[in-house]
């Protein structure tokens, strides 16, 4: 009982960011209706500026991650207006290829750059385990937590309350209605790469405090879409929940089928299994809106 | 339809026809002699490069079949090709006839496409991508973890095909079956396209709610596409393995997949001579790199260590590129070419 509990912390810290690579993924699809197939690589990304910052160029911990933030903004802006914008109104295959080809680009750049070695960040939290009803926890988990229920905190209030936040719903509500009362589009299409890549960006760094960092980093990308398709593709409360019940998910039945069925690294499709699953059953997700179509 | 000059047709069946004039026939004739003659031409390493392109020709015009004409994403196509793959091996490794295990193989990887383009009834674009990335994935996991058919990770070695007792244990004699082969394919790819099937493919792709309104069953037409596709890909899949002689999971992962598509897309969507373009460019392009890299490791001795990552980057950035420059690929370049030279001098 004592495993399951630990795998169901495990499995919610990994959700946690999870969630975090999702909201990017569903503010980019919310807003100019691209699939980011590149989301994990954006992570990868991240992950490798701030360790370079902080290993190998000795920037504190605190202003390598801000600075990690300001180049994540850069590479939003970069990716959108170089590889995005001449696609806007292509057709959905090209967009996804468009995507795919940016992610390899960054990840041979990150391979090029860092090599394929494992990487592992300085510590920053201390490494006693603190203990909640009874089950250890490293802080690094707990503080991974906490950020991305901050970080959800602050965009949900964003999109609700600011006024770039309504611009940007109104976006990807009706984009000729928002235009015509005077919304500058591709500034809300940049903005939107812009949030995708600073919380995918905060997601490396937290990952790269757990687990170190490598070049696969980026397959992470792919364990987005069941979380999404979970929540529905267009929601940001469905990308946090889709996000903690896959992490969680994955991790439980990990455990359930290396004890029942003696099977190894079934964590690796549990999610995608159950993503076909919701695909026959429910395929706008939990809070999805459904499309309807008229001739 | 682009025809020549003063070239009237009074018939559809002349319209539908596959060769329109005779000069055109003449060329694809001289083209197929120059490429029966190949093994006599070219040395050991460009056959083998050659053998990988009517593989990857295969691939490519199967999965047009399905994407470009169809409409139909799949980013599963690599694992449709490995289920082909493991199909065939297991099928010549209990003594079926190779023919037969080629067969065999490939109607395992239509069992498997169709399974999974069952969802493509209700899913559309980006939902049935994501439904057939889960489909690569999920195939993927058996064959790694299914160890006592597949061989897990370690794979399984296999002896060169043999076909009525005549084994294609060289490179020249496997060149001319997978010409054979990749020619049969890319034939019965054309001619299902002017077929009825075809266009019902095609009306599909071009608005299925007025595909469905003119009488084409849906679901009855995206299993069939599905089918048919994942067979010729399993085919590929099972000339593949035969070929290296070894079957392993890394074969038939993610990248497979990806670069499939990337061969269409750099190739022209919905076109058979795409597919062929796209999947010669793509096989080329790495072995391009190679030389390029022999060539500058004189002045960056390191170059070599890195040639993985730049392979990727280079493949990466071609289909960037491709997607914004020429996103109508290769076959349309090709036709404004022709089209150039038909009308010069007199272009306006």
């Amino acid at each position: 009982m004592h495993y399951y509990l630990q795998l169901l912390i495990n499995g919610l810290v990994v959700g946690g960011i999870y969630s975090l690579v999702a909201l990017g993924f569903v503010v980019i699809y919310k807003a100019t209706q691209v699939v980011n197939f590149a989301q994990g690589e954006l992570v990868m990304a991240g992950a490798y500026v701030c360790f370079s910052l902080t290993v190998q160029f000795h920037v504190p911990f605190l202003w390598a991650f801000l600075m990690t933030l300001g180049f994540s903004v850069l590479l939003g802006l970069a990716v959108e207006r170089l590889a995005l914008r001449p696609l806007i109104g292509e057709s959905t295959i090209s967009v996804i290829m468009v995507t795919i080809g940016l992610s390899s680009v960054l990840k041979s750049l990150v391979q090029l750059v860092w090599g394929t070695q494992i990487k592992v960040f300085p510590q920053v939290l201390p490494a006693e385990p603190l203990f909640l009803a009874g089950v250890p926890i490293a802080p690094v988990y707990l503080a991974a937590f906490v950020l991305s229920a901050l970080l959800f905190a602050v965009f949900s209030l964003f999109f609700k309350y600011s006024r770039l936040g309504v611009a940007m719903r109104a976006t990807a509500f009706d984009q000729q209605a928002a235009q015509s009362m005077g919304i500058g589009i591709k500034n809300i299409f940049a903005l939107s790469w812009c949030i995708a890549c600073v919380v995918s960006g905060v997601g490396g760094v937290i990952l790269g405090n757990i687990n170190g960092i490598n070049s696969q980093l980026g397959y992470l990308g792919l364990k987005v879409f069941p979380a999404v398709i979970l929540g529905g593709l267009d929601s940001l409360a469905g990308a946090a929940l889709g996000g903690l019940i896959v992490g969680v998910l994955e991790n439980l039945c990990d455990g359930l089928a290396k004890d029942f069925l003696g099977l190894s690294g079934f964590k690796e499709v549990a999610a995608f299994v159950v993503l076909v699953l919701i695909l026959m059953i429910k395929p706008y997700g939990l809070f999805g809106s459904r499309e309807i179509e008229r001739v | 339809m682009h025809g020549k000059c003063g070239l009237f047709f009074s018939s559809y069946a002349a319209e539908a026809r596959f060769f329109q004039s005779g000069f055109q026939r003449t060329c694809l004739g001289l083209f197929v002699l120059l490429l029966v003659a190949a093994p006599l031409l070219v040395g050991p390493y460009l056959l083998s490069v050659l053998n990988i392109i009517c593989i990857a020709v295969i691939g490519a015009v199967s999965l047009n079949l399905l994407t470009g004409v169809c409409g139909q994403i799949s980013l599963g196509h690599g694992a449709f090709m490995g289920v082909g793959a493991y199909g065939a091996a297991i099928c010549t490794l209990r003594g079926v006839p190779f023919p037969l295990a080629l067969l065999a193989g490939g109607a395992a990887a239509s069992l498997a496409g169709m399974v999974f383009g069952v969802p493509s009834l209700r899913l559309k674009g980006i939902y049935l991508a994501i439904a057939t990335l889960a489909a690569q994935l999920i195939l993927e996991y058996v064959f790694l973890h299914a160890g006592g058919i597949t061989g897990g990770s370690n794979g399984l070695l296999l002896d060169p095909p043999t076909i009525f007792g005549f084994s294609c244990n060289t490179d020249a004699r496997m060149f001319y079956l997978l010409l054979v082969c990749a020619a049969l394919s890319l034939l019965v790819v054309a001619n299902l396209l002017r077929t009825r099937h075809g266009r019902a493919f095609v009306a599909i792709r071009d608005f299925h709610l007025s595909a469905e309104i003119a009488g084409v069953n849906l679901f009855a037409y995206k299993l069939m596409a599905f089918g048919v596709s994942a067979f010729l890909a399993g085919v590929a899949g099972g000339l593949w393995a035969h070929y290296t002689q070894f079957v392993s999971p890394e074969q038939f992962g993610i990248s497979q997949s990806i670069s499939c598509l990337a061969m269409i897309i750099i190739g022209g969507l919905g076109s058979v001579l795409g597919s062929v373009f796209g999947a010669v460019f793509l096989t080329l392009l790495p072995e391009g790199l190679n030389l390029v890299a022999g060539t500058l490791s004189a002045w960056f001795p390191d170059i070599s260590a890195q040639l993985v990552a730049l392979r990727e980057g280079v493949f990466g950035l071609t289909l960037v590129l491709f997607l914004i420059f020429e996103p109508e690929g290769l076959a349309h370049r090709w036709k404004l070419v022709r089209a150039y030279w038909k009308l010069y001098p007199f272009a306006h």
